[in-house]
């Protein structure tokens, strides 16, 4: 592998649910370290988009290659590449039977074979970076929504994974908490992981992306640097999803 | 001005509630006097409990006879109990026709298998050794009831009976029947459809027949299958039948369990790289199996009072036991005393079970509820 080469590759990429078409024709390209926001109106795509990339969702046309393994129904490939794909969920999805040091250490201990002092130390290095580390003996949900998903976020780096997914992290969080999740994940774009996340959080967009990409009904509408995007866009339906998104 | 610009929050100290809401008058204002139906429920309740109550404790204490007495249980007749035939009869009842002389195995037997199941009821204890003391335990269990090890008189299952039978059954059927039951529910949400049928068709087939029909089946059809002269023990064809009938309904409660779940569990624990397997084992069934301890104690309670049924293939659990006491016509007649020591018994095991299941819950669910 190339530096140049692209960590995420999607060629022509076709999805349905039943009959609903909502991947169309997608072609998209991802270098290494690179930061996308993906945006849209709800339904067009964009989780569906990133679910594909750690195979939660699969595709049934095209080639969708992911650091240089393709996607397909070799569980051995999905697995091999989930175990470099973090992902963080809207609704956090931590396991609430296990405690927040459980959370991390379980797929290190189980699927990196990593003893469990050193899956242990290495958790409370992750949980230290999203600065929540005196919780690491309790329970999920004995956290605010906001703590919540800094674990996930803690339990996800666990993979020391080369690319993370974010999809839609701030969404379910009461306002008081999205600033506290959003600066941990400013700090990780500063660190060189490939990220993909969609949000609607267009400050943050502006802060760390180095290419905003908008969807809508399953297409890849426009894409282009955030500058750019936010200043000059060129489709009508971009501008008027910016009206509306940005007016408030 | 500087002052209005800069007010400070004062949040004001929490106090304690009102003497109003606490007090055992203002709970009974609460709790038995709160509005008109509840007072004259209350009432009620009261008025009937005063009218029955007297006549019981007469009937069941007062005039009852406690000595084995046949004359003087007669004599008593409908005004006071004969726990007589309890104290005549208690060995037939809890033994059955277990050899008099030998009972005290079974006796030893049922101690360390009750001390057992006491032990393993504590979370602390599910260890490795715990399922070696299992097979220790049920292997003596075996030999102490069976004999014919360390010059132990053999006696045949068809002469066991009473308490032990009740025990050995319900414990074996539903310590096998949970693990086949997990099984059966995680087949029938396989994405292999001859798996998932036939998890379908087992429990369908099972659920739609009675239990006694089963045991009917187990006890005198299945013989005709086997090949001449080989014969399987009744006990451990009664067994199998009650463990493969109890699997069927806990398998339901288990899938219920199991779709219960949130879909992101499986999503997150799959993003992880966790294999099916390992999701299944570590974030699917803890989850689901917590979800329905409640409705899994019940499927246990259920099960084991089925026990019971075993009488009519000739074997004399509890219940059966008792039938033999009260065929003896000098005491048949105290058969309303009997049953209520049976029933007793049966009481104390169901609402031991009953307790120990709201334990366990909130035990298991600690942290994992919003406090």
């Amino acid at each position: 592998m190339t530096a140049e080469s692209p960590i995420i590759e999607f060629k022509g990429v076709n999805k349905w649910y039943g009959e609903f078409h909502v991947l169309r024709d997608i072609q998209l390209q991802v270098a290494r370290g690179e930061r996308i926001v993906i945006c849209g109106p709800s339904g067009s795509g964009k989780s569906t988009l990133i679910r594909c990339i750690n195979r939660l969702e699969e595709h049934q046309q095209g080639h969708l290659i992911v650091d240089g393994t393709e996607l397909t129904d070799d569980i051995k490939a999905i697995e091999k590449i989930r175990k470099h794909v973090g992902m963080v969920f809207q609704q956090f999805n931590l396991f609430p039977h296990l405690t927040v040091l459980e959370n991390l250490t379980l797929a290190p201990m189980w699927v990196g074979k990593v003893p469990k002092a050193e899956a242990e130390e290495r958790a409370m290095q992750q949980l230290k970076r999203v600065r929540i580390a005196e919780q690491a003996k309790k329970y999920p949900l004995q956290l605010s929504g906001g703590q919540q998903q800094r674990v996930a976020i803690a339990r996800a780096l666990c993979l020391t994974p080369k690319i993370m997914l974010f999809d839609e992290p701030t969404s379910a969080l009461d306002p008081e908490m999205i600033q506290e999740v959003l600066d941990v994940m400013v700090e990780l774009a500063g660190q060189g992981i490939t990220m993909l996340c969609v949000t609607h959080e267009m400050a943050f967009a502006k802060a760390v992306a180095n290419r905003v990409i908008f969807m809508d009904q399953g297409q890849i509408v426009e894409q282009a640097p955030p500058q750019e995007f936010f200043d000059h866009p060129k489709s009508d339906r971009t501008k008027d999803f910016l009206s509306k998104i940005l007016s408030h | 001005m500087s002052s209005a610009e800069n007010v400070v929050f004062q949040p004001i100290a929490s106090r304690p509630p009102p003497s109003s809401v606490q007090g055992p008058i203002a709970w009974m204002r609460r709790n038995l006097f709160d509005g008109w139906v509840n007072s004259v429920s209350t009432l009620v309740v009261l008025a009937v409990l005063g009218l029955t109550l007297p006549h019981l404790f007469s009937w069941g204490v007062a005039h009852a006879v406690f000595a084995p007495d046949n004359a003087a249980c007669r004599a008593v007749v409908e005004q006071g109990a004969c726990w007589g035939v309890v104290s005549e009869k208690y060995r037939l009842i809890l033994f059955g026709r277990y050899p008099f002389a030998e009972q005290w195995r079974p006796l030893l037997a049922c101690g360390m298998l009750i001390a057992l199941l006491a032990a393993s009821c504590y979370r602390g204890f599910w260890k490795r050794w715990l399922l070696a003391a299992w097979v220790v335990v049920l292997a003596v269990f075996f030999a102490l009831m069976f004999g014919g090890v360390a010059g132990l008189t053999p006696v045949e299952t068809a002469r066991w009976g009473g308490f032990p039978l009740t025990l050995i059954l319900s414990t074996i059927s539903l310590v096998l029947s949970f693990p086949l039951a997990v099984a059966v529910a995680l087949g029938r949400q396989s994405k292999m459809p001859g798996i998932r049928t036939l998890c379908v068709m087992y429990v369908e087939l099972v659920r739609g027949v009675p239990l006694i029909s089963v045991l009917f089946m187990a006890s005198f059809m299945f013989p005709l299958f086997m090949p001449q002269g080989t014969t399987i023990d009744v006990l451990l064809r009664v067994l199998v039948g009650m463990t493969l009938f109890s699997a069927a309904y806990l398998a339901e409660v288990v899938r219920g369990g199991l779709q219960a779940l949130p879909k992101g569990q499986v999503e997150a624990a799959q993003s992880l790289g966790l294999s099916d397997w390992q999701t299944t084992r570590k974030i699917v069934l803890p989850q689901a199996l917590r979800l329905v301890v409640p409705a899994i104690m019940n499927t246990f309670i259920g099960a084991f009072k089925d026990t019971s049924l075993v009488t009519i293939v000739s074997l004399y659990d509890l219940t059966g036991a008792l039938q033999l006491a009260l065929g003896d016509a000098m005491w048949r007649k105290f058969f309303l005393e009997g049953q209520l020591f049976v029933a007793a018994i049966y009481f104390v095991f169901c609402f031991a079970m009953s307790r120990y299941s709201r334990w366990i819950e909130s035990h298991l669910n600690t942290g994992t509820r919003r406090q």
